[in-house]
């Protein structure tokens, strides 16, 4: 059963449709650019966030070596400084907090290729040698074969694992690539797994235009001695990786007579910063969206109020009369009250829903997103909190013109 | 039913009181029909809507049946209103917005009863007024008398003891005047007192009582 003082109201605000029409759109647009604004923030931090590579982006530490700056026990500056394999066991037993560590080496040096040929194809991508455990440091999803084992380490085995993108430009589409050959510098390696990046856009392609060789057979076959070009690692869930990263250095330069304020010797980079430079980032931009999000919907409210005003000015005698009738002075100010709530409630909530409506339309047409747009989303919790505001404004918004219709004086109001 | 004694009212005008309503003294019995006549800006409006409890007044006291009307809360004077007291106005007062059978049954929303019920209730006053056919209609789409009819439909159905009408006749022509005047006549024959302000000596001729406010007093009340 509906009240009857909605059906009073609605009455109120039928009667003039337009000006009803015209305030509430202010409200309407208000949310709808909140919850769109707030929705495809959240899709730009999703898409953000995929392309860093999910969890494992957050906890992973790079360490390459540089030149020193400082001289230290008797050593020159200038000094460059190389890695090798007796640094692995030091680190493995002596930094705490890691989880994995993966030494490498790479021909031609950090994102720089070497030609790479099979059958006639040749293309220019990153050739490196790696660990096994390289794979835990960077996700690899098997699309064929396996990644590199401890065997391939042992035995100096001339196994590859070619990423996906590279395939493509090596082999024939269709074609099995396990099993086949690819020439490095004159040196033939038999393909035993093809893998794919789980990054996405250009960060992912650049992952798969790459081979993988066991880090052993590397240096061997490349005249590399005992060199580790550089280390990735990750921390464990419970390290942060910039603690890492500085026990890594340490251990490092002890090993290396290296001063431990000589921040060139020793090349790092840690995805803790860049992530948590993103998550402020986006904290920020979610602010922003909040307040200038909030700053419109309380325009609408504003607007809400003030055509409320003019209604009060037009319906000082309709007031005079309820007040004659036997309308009390809170019953006017309900009255109005109510009405700004209807107003920006329905308008509030159609915004709401078209808004919803439309960053479920967007998010059908982004589908999975690219790496820097995810499918466009809205929390409940968030969309309660703007119903919250909503209703809120929409009291505020009636507080004034309530307080202007309770002052009218059923006298004045009934004169003439 | 109305004693006024020694009632006084000022109003503030321009940093100054003005004495309007000045020592009155006044009764009028239940079931009466009184007139109050008196040259424009004498007080009478004042006087209705004092009597009406739409106003305050300054000193003196009022009595509306056993109650003494002073200092009641906004509370009090809107049920009073409510459940005793009709008002009739010169220039109508209905709302536009709604049609004549909603116009009337406006004071029983203010009484809490259902729409149904409110409806068949104004329904059966407007019937009174000989406006049946008229309840769909909206008040632009009736005459003045409809409308006053209508009025006066709307101030009987709260079943109020007392009518109070501010020149129920002034925007009517004499003979929408007489039909009016036969219905408030009609009104207070059922036992319902009426207090009129009218400027017309026909109107005042068809009530029971005269009395004549000049410059805030009444003349010739012993
Ligand atoms: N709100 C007010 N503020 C100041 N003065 C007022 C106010 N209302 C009425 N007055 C003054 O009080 C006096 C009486 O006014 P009132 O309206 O009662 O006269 P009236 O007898 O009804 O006149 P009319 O026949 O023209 O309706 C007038 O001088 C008027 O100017
Ligand atoms: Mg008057």
């Amino acid at each position: 059963m509906i009240p009857d003082s909605w059906v009073e109201l609605w009455e109120v605000v039928i009667r003039n449709k337009l000006r009803t029409f015209l305030t509430a759109s202010g409200v309407f647009w208000g949310m709808f650019m909140l919850v769109l604004m707030l929705g495809f923030g959240n899709g730009l931090r999703v898409g953000v966030q995929k392309a860093m590579g999910g969890r494992w982006a957050t906890n992973a530490v790079y360490i390459w070596g540089g030149r020193t700056t400082m001289p230290y026990k008797g050593l020159q500056p200038g000094r460059s400084i190389d890695y090798d394999q007796s640094d692995i066991p030091a680190l493995m037993s002596e930094v705490r907090g890691l989880e994995h560590l993966a030494p490498r080496n790479q021909l031609g040096g950090y994102r720089n290729g070497v030609n790479v040929v099979h059958a006639g194809n040749a293309t220019n991508i990153s050739v490196s040698g790696d660990f096994p455990s390289f794979a835990e440091v960077m996700p690899r999803v098997m699309e064929k074969g396996r990644w590199i084992n401890e065997l391939d380490m042992a035995e100096l085995r001339k196994n590859a694992v070619l990423g996906h993108a590279a395939y493509e430009q090596l082999f024939e589409r269709g074609e099995d690539p396990i099993g086949a050959y690819v020439t490095v510098n004159g040196v033939a390696f038999q393909v035993v797994g093809l893998f794919r990046s789980p990054q996405t856009g250009d960060r992912g392609d650049r992952e798969e235009m790459a081979l993988h060789v066991p880090f052993t057979t590397f240096n061997n076959a490349f005249n590399q001695g005992d060199r580790v070009g550089w280390f990735a690692a990750t921390a464990r869930p419970d390290v942060a990786a910039s603690d890492l990263e500085a026990g890594i250095r340490r251990v490092l330069a002890e090993r290396h007579q290296i001063h431990p304020d000589d921040r060139q010797a020793i090349g790092g980079y840690n995805s803790q910063e860049e992530f948590e430079r993103v998550e402020n980032l986006f904290a920020g931009i979610r602010g922003l969206v909040w307040i200038v999000g909030t700053a419109t919907l309380l325009s609408g409210v504003v607007g809400v109020s003030n055509i409320l005003l003019i209604t009060v000015r037009e319906r000082t005698s309709e007031i005079g009369v309820r007040r004659a009738l036997g309308a009390t002075q809170l019953g006017v100010v309900w009255m109005i009250v109510q009405e700004a709530l209807l107003l920006t409630s329905v308008a509030g909530y159609s915004g709401l829903v078209v808004g919803v409506a439309a960053l479920e339309l967007a998010a059908y047409y982004v589908g999975e997103g690219n790496e820097t747009m995810g499918p466009p989303t809205i929390d409940l919790s968030v969309a309660l909190s703007a119903v919250v505001v909503l209703v809120i404004g929409g009291l505020f918004a009636g507080v004034i013109p309530a307080r202007r219709a309770a002052a009218i004086h059923p006298v004045e109001a009934l004169r003439s | 039913m109305i004693r006024l004694s020694r009632i006084n009212k000022y109003y503030q005008v321009g940093g100054h009181p003005l004495h309007v309503l000045k020592d009155l003294d006044l009764e009028v019995r239940t079931g009466e029909m009184v007139a109050i006549m008196g040259s424009s800006g004498s007080g009478k409006s004042t006087l209705l809507n004092i009597l009406g409890i739409l106003d305050a007044y300054d000193d003196g006291e009022y009595w509306l049946g056993d109650t003494l009307v002073k200092g009641l809360s906004e509370r009090q004077a809107a049920a009073y209103r409510n459940r005793f007291l009709g008002f009739v106005f010169q220039s109508f007062h209905l709302l536009p917005f709604k049609n004549a059978v909603e116009n009337v049954a406006l004071p029983l929303y203010y009484q809490g009863i259902n729409r149904r019920k409110r409806n068949a209730m104004a329904m059966d006053y407007l019937e009174r007024v000989g406006l049946k056919d008229w309840a769909e209609h909206l008040p632009s789409e009736m005459s003045g008398g409809q409308k006053q009819r209508v009025a006066i439909a709307r101030a009987l159905v709260g079943q109020p003891r007392l009518i109070l009408a501010d020149e129920p006749t002034g925007a009517l022509d004499s003979v929408t005047s007489h039909e009016i005047m036969d219905l408030l006549k009609d009104v207070n024959g059922q036992g319902i007192t009426v207090v009129i302000v009218t400027h017309e000596t026909d109107v005042a001729a068809e009530c029971s009582r005269t009395v004549r406010l000049v410059d805030g007093q009444f003349e010739g009340v012993a």
